[in-house]
């Protein structure tokens, strides 16, 4: 069975600066793999590129078997890969509903996009209260649901989700989380960016540790959790 | 010629026109943050494909038949040149420094200008515009002409459906979603290259409805004319707020009512005496600019910036 995602050493470069220096993973239908590390470790460039908004040096991304790299950022979605970007962006002067439609901008299904509406409401009760509420207004943690619902209105087959735990109080992480379990169980396969290595590490079923653009350390999350190095570098225990 | 309704009514008509051609600086400003300063000569040239369709046509037509023809020329000719310099002149320069599409913007403002002094058939004089026969109406203690109905019904027409447009369809909110966030944009599925297609081809457009309004209204058009009613429509567009639709429509309405009330009464106010009158409208337009920018930034409906965050 071949993998959903296979990212096969992947090299991007901001200028002459190499950010991602040559990284190899894969993601497996129905799983969360997580990408743990520092600032500045690669994480997000390695998303954006996925996602088409950067344009790698060398290495190969293939989704369920075909090749991303020559794809424009915009026809990327519709092949079924979702991603939620770091820092929410969401669009500010727009309202809750109209964020959640432009997420199914490429359907033409008119009842399937409502009834996805609905189920977002329906995971996140606070964005179906202010539905037409400019977006802008909603708290950092309300954004944050108002992202990953919105990457959810295009039916991926793969959401990632880029740092969806930053600059959130510790019950709004918590909520977060318990969410991106639930989407899991849904049968949602997810890639996972955080640097909350122990929130991550502890739903996802892969992980792997990314510093200064490489991957340095790959396991299961159990593994990864319970691994001395990764307690000591991450999880900020001596 | 002091009465207000008249002062009124004349701003109107000049508002309507700055307004229409505001639309196009907006647009393009809102979504890429470029400052089109050919925008004139968009303009200017809709004038010209109007008046050529209205050269094909048999002597002795009807002017009011005639009429729908010389906007789709206009508008063919405007949105046509205006997508090619967005195709050839501004996406190469897409990731250039600020500067760089600027200076490309002025360069090619020249240049268009010179190209139809050159090319257009004695385009070095001014060429006479069609006109409609017959006296003015009377509207509420107005004298309004004929062919200054054009623009009064035509401007509101255009607004709504542009406002239609970006609030009602799918490509309008994914243009509301490119001018707020074009990376993310491209994140759910919008093609923003064609976005910014459809906005330069809209403004274009608008420009050339103006066009054939201010043919209509001088009764006669030139290749200079770009010049000074584009500065006027981007000041509009400032005022309104830039990048933001209505704001550019209010702002053009503003300006244009100003200039006529500046023009009208200004000798009328001790110790202005010398200040009134048509030659001083330009200096009125620009002030009541500089005081608003000194006011409110932003310009009357902009918005402010720390809703970008």
């Amino acid at each position: 069975m071949t993998a959903l995602l296979e990212v096969e050493d992947l090299r991007v470069a901001y200028g002459k600066i190499e950010a991602v220096k040559g990284i190899s993973f894969t993601v497996e239908a129905g799983q969360v793999v997580t990408l743990i590390g520092t600032n500045g470790a690669g994480k997000t460039t390695t998303l954006r590129t996925l996602s088409g908004l950067l344009k790698p040096l060398a290495g190969r991304i293939l989704f369920e078997g075909k090749p991303l790299t020559n794809i424009p950022a915009h026809k990327i979605v519709s092949l079924g890969l979702a991603h939620s970007p770091e820092g929410r962006h969401i669009f500010p002067r727009l309202t809750i509903t109209e964020n959640l439609l432009l997420g199914a901008y490429l359907r033409n299904d008119k009842a399937g996009i409502e009834k996805d509406v609905q189920r977002a409401y329906d995971l996140f009760p606070i964005l179906g209260e202010r539905r037409k509420q400019a977006a802008g207004t909603l708290s950092g943690g309300e954004q944050q649901m108002l992202a990953m619902g919105r990457a959810m209105m295009s039916q991926p087959k793969l959401l990632m989700l880029d740092e969806p735990s930053m600059g959130l109080s510790p019950i709004m992480m918590q909520k977060i989380m318990e969410t991106i379990v639930e989407l899991r169980a849904s049968g949602t396969t997810i890639l996972l960016v955080e640097q909350n290595a122990q929130a991550a590490l502890s739903l996802a079923d892969q992980g792997h540790v990314m510093e200064i653009g490489k991957i340095v350390l790959s396991g299961t999350g159990s593994d990864l959790l319970h691994d001395e190095s990764v307690r000591k570098a991450y999880l900020g225990e001596d | 010629m002091h009465e207000l309704p008249q002062q009124l009514a004349n701003g109107l008509i000049l508002g309507a026109m700055y307004g229409l051609i505001a639309i196009g600086y907006t647009m393009v400003y809102g979504i890429i943050q470029l400052i089109n300063f050919a925008h004139g000569e968009i303009f200017m040239i809709g004038g010209f494909g109007a008046l050529t369709v209205s050269l094909w046509m048999p002597a002795g037509a009807n002017l009011l038949a005639i009429v729908p023809l010389m906007i789709i020329g206009g508008v063919i000719c405007s949105v046509a040149v205006s997508v090619a310099a967005e195709r050839f002149a501004y996406r190469p320069l897409r990731n250039a420094p600020r500067l760089a599409p600027l200076i490309t913007a002025i360069g090619l403002s020249l240049a268009l200008q010179q190209a139809i002094w050159k090319w257009y058939p004695d385009a070095t004089k001014d060429h006479p515009f069609p006109q409609f026969k017959g006296d003015a109406f009377n509207i509420l203690g107005a004298h309004v002409q004929r062919g200054d109905l054009f623009v009064l019904i035509s401007a509101p027409v255009c607004m709504i459906a542009l406002g239609l447009f970006v609030s009602k369809t799918r490509a309008g909110r994914g243009m509301q979603a490119t001018s707020q966030d074009p990376d993310t944009a491209k994140l759910m599925g919008i093609n923003t290259d064609r976005i910014i297609v459809m906005a330069f081809a809209i403004g274009a457009a608008f420009a050339a409805v103006a066009a054939v309004a201010y043919g209509l209204k001088n009764g006669q058009i030139g290749f200079r004319m770009g010049f000074l009613m584009g500065l006027k429509a981007f000041t509009a567009a400032v005022l309104g707020g830039i990048g933001n639709i209505y704001g550019a429509m209010l702002g053009g309405v503003v300006l244009g009512v100003a200039e006529s009330l500046a023009t009208g009464y200004m000798s009328d106010v001790p110790g202005m005496e010398l200040f009134g009158g048509g030659a001083w409208k330009d200096v009125w337009a620009f002030a009541l600019l500089i005081i608003v920018l000194l006011l409110r930034p932003q310009g009357l409906l902009g918005e402010r910036v720390a809703d970008r965050a």
